[in-house]
């Protein structure tokens, strides 16, 4: 698991070569599962994402951090297809997005549940809609109902339940279909403090149960270093690697883990140059 | 347990300053029968049955342009509502015949279906189904784009992301407009029928009674008309409440 050579970045950004050329001529460093080529963004003539290169490694937490407006959720929705881009290729094992299963986390887990189905039908939904049989269908909610150990009635209604309830359903259900790759767009931001530490254990949980690659974009240094195996840190715009931190702290993480003398290390480290772009 | 009672103090007060404007004749009672007379005509032309066939007809009419109005204005709304440049090309056209009073158009319908019973349940259906149709368009429009996005990235098709997500989406929508759609249908019938010559429904009783100052008979018929549009209303929110039980919710 813990590969020394896993950060595997490259900011290409400055090389100023047409995107087809970089496409071709950057391999993806070893154990990557996520590559991203060429990848050109701009927003009324202003250019958030100019040749951007990005390899995101399999199996790990990496979580996306930045000044405000320099387009952490663009990216992550660009990746994970919901924004297109304006140039560039982005390929999973080398294949296409269609050809991948993904999963994504919204921020607003009110408006991304399915309120006319019981929050138990929310996680089944997937895999009645992939064709899954009956029989398969209960087994798997089952098994993420033990993994998550939940406790409250799945029987019930997503308005019926509390915020950090709701986001756990979400989170069961992204998970439902096994995807390669799991997207989180700010999970804990609507939640309480108390709701941020159970969702963080079972999200650390889940990964090591399933091995699943995670991308979390966060605006709060804390969350985005707690769950990470890497930093990815984005300058302002137009937007290139500032760089790449690895954790590699052993998981589970406990909560205590943010007293960790290698915890704080990190997110001082991180803070140095979270500060020092903010000031370029 | 007192404030169970409270929803009976407005119509008791109406009734007592009713009965005030008499006993203080402030009213000629050629204009207005005392409300107890009133209630006492009303009790009889139920248990006579006399009122029965124009409720009956009134009532046909009022559900038969109503389901005309829902089997073309749902299914035209939901389409139209998918495709946004759809909608924007014929809003200009909903939004000016919705604003036009539908009695207005009551003499241009007459041309075309003549003084039929038809002509009656055109015109209501035709008031009640752009209703129909601007709120599920709406409801469609307005759906959650997480949501949809959600459904998306599971990889469903674009035919499930219609059927489980933007059509469930705007049912919520679609029963607001399904409420004043009846409430129109049932207006626009009591106007047609007492103006394009009908032989039946409440609306020719009121008009009847009120030809031969027959103002008690007039009162009830009122009084009648009034009870069928809130019992219409309340059949549907209490449908809604059941069947839309997230609605206002999520």
């Amino acid at each position: 698991m813990n590969a020394p050579h896993a950060v595997s970045v490259l900011s290409a950004a400055a090389t100023g070569q047409p995107s087809h050329a970089s496409v071709l001529s950057l391999p993806p460093a070893a154990q990557t599962h996520v590559t991203v080529r060429g990848l050109c963004k701009a927003f009324g003539g202003v250019p958030l994402y100019a040749d951007f290169n990005l390899d995101l490694p399999r199996g790990r937490i990496v979580s996306i951090f930045g000044p405000n407006g320099c387009g952490k959720s663009t990216l992550m929705n660009m990746i994970a297809g919901l924004v297109p881009m304006d140039a560039g290729e982005i390929l999973f094992d080398g294949k296409t997005l269609k050809q991948t299963k993904i999963g994504y986390v919204f921020q607003n887990y009110r408006d991304a549940l399915f309120p006319w189905l019981s929050a138990w039908d929310n996680i089944a939904y997937p895999l009645r809609r992939g064709g899954m049989a009956a029989a398969a269908v209960q087994a798997k909610v089952d098994a993420l109902v033990a993994l998550f150990e939940i406790r409250f009635d799945l029987q019930r209604y997503p308005y019926e339940l509390s915020g950090g309830q709701m986001q756990t359903v979400c989170i069961m259900r992204s998970l439902a279909t096994e995807p390669e790759v799991l997207f989180l767009d700010e999970p804990f931001s609507a939640l309480d403090f108390e709701m941020t530490l159970f969702i963080r254990a079972k999200l650390q949980e889940a990964h090591l149960a399933t091995g699943t690659t995670m991308v979390i974009v966060s605006h709060d240094l804390e969350d985005a270093v707690f769950l990470a195996d890497r930093i990815l840190l984005l300058t302002r715009r137009p937007t290139r690697i500032a760089e790449i931190v690895p954790f590699d702290l052993p998981r589970p993480r406990q909560p205590e883990a943010v007293a960790d003398a290698e915890f704080v290390r990190v997110k001082a480290h991180t803070l140095a140059v979270f500060r020092r772009e903010m000031n370029t | 347990m007192t404030r169970r009672w409270l929803p009976l103090l407005g119509p008791l007060l109406l009734l007592a300053l009713w009965q005030l404007m008499i006993s203080a004749h402030w009213v000629k009672p050629v204009l207005l029968p005392p409300p107890g007379d009133t209630l006492a005509h009303l009790v009889e032309v139920f248990t006579s049955g006399a009122i029965l066939p124009d409720l009956a007809a009134t009532l046909y009419r009022t559900l038969a342009s109503f389901a005309i109005a829902v089997a073309i204005g749902v299914p035209l709304g939901v389409v139209l509502g998918s495709s946004e440049g759809a909608y924007r090309s014929v809003e200009f056209v909903i939004d000016f015949f919705r604003s036009t009073p539908s009695s207005a158009l009551i003499p241009l319908f007459m041309l075309i279906f003549g003084i039929t019973d038809i002509n009656k349940i055109a015109i209501a259906s035709f008031g009640a189904m752009l209703i129909v149709l601007f709120n599920s368009a709406y409801g469609v429009m307005n759906a959650k784009k997480t949501r949809v996005m959600a459904a998306q990235i599971m990889g469903v098709s674009r035919w499930h992301v219609f059927k489980d997500v933007l059509l469930m989406e705007s049912l919520a929508q679609t029963f607001v407009g399904l409420r004043s759609a009846v409430s129109m249908a049932l207006v626009i019938v009591i106007v047609a029928e007492m103006f394009i010559g009908s032989e039946s429904g409440l609306g020719h009783r009121i008009i009847d009674a009120q030809q031969v100052f027959n103002v008690k008979d007039m009162y009830t018929a009122i009084l009648v008309t009034g009870a069928l549009g809130y019992g219409l209303n309340l059949v549907f929110l209490l449908a809604e409440k059941r069947l839309i039980h997230w609605s206002g919710k999520a």
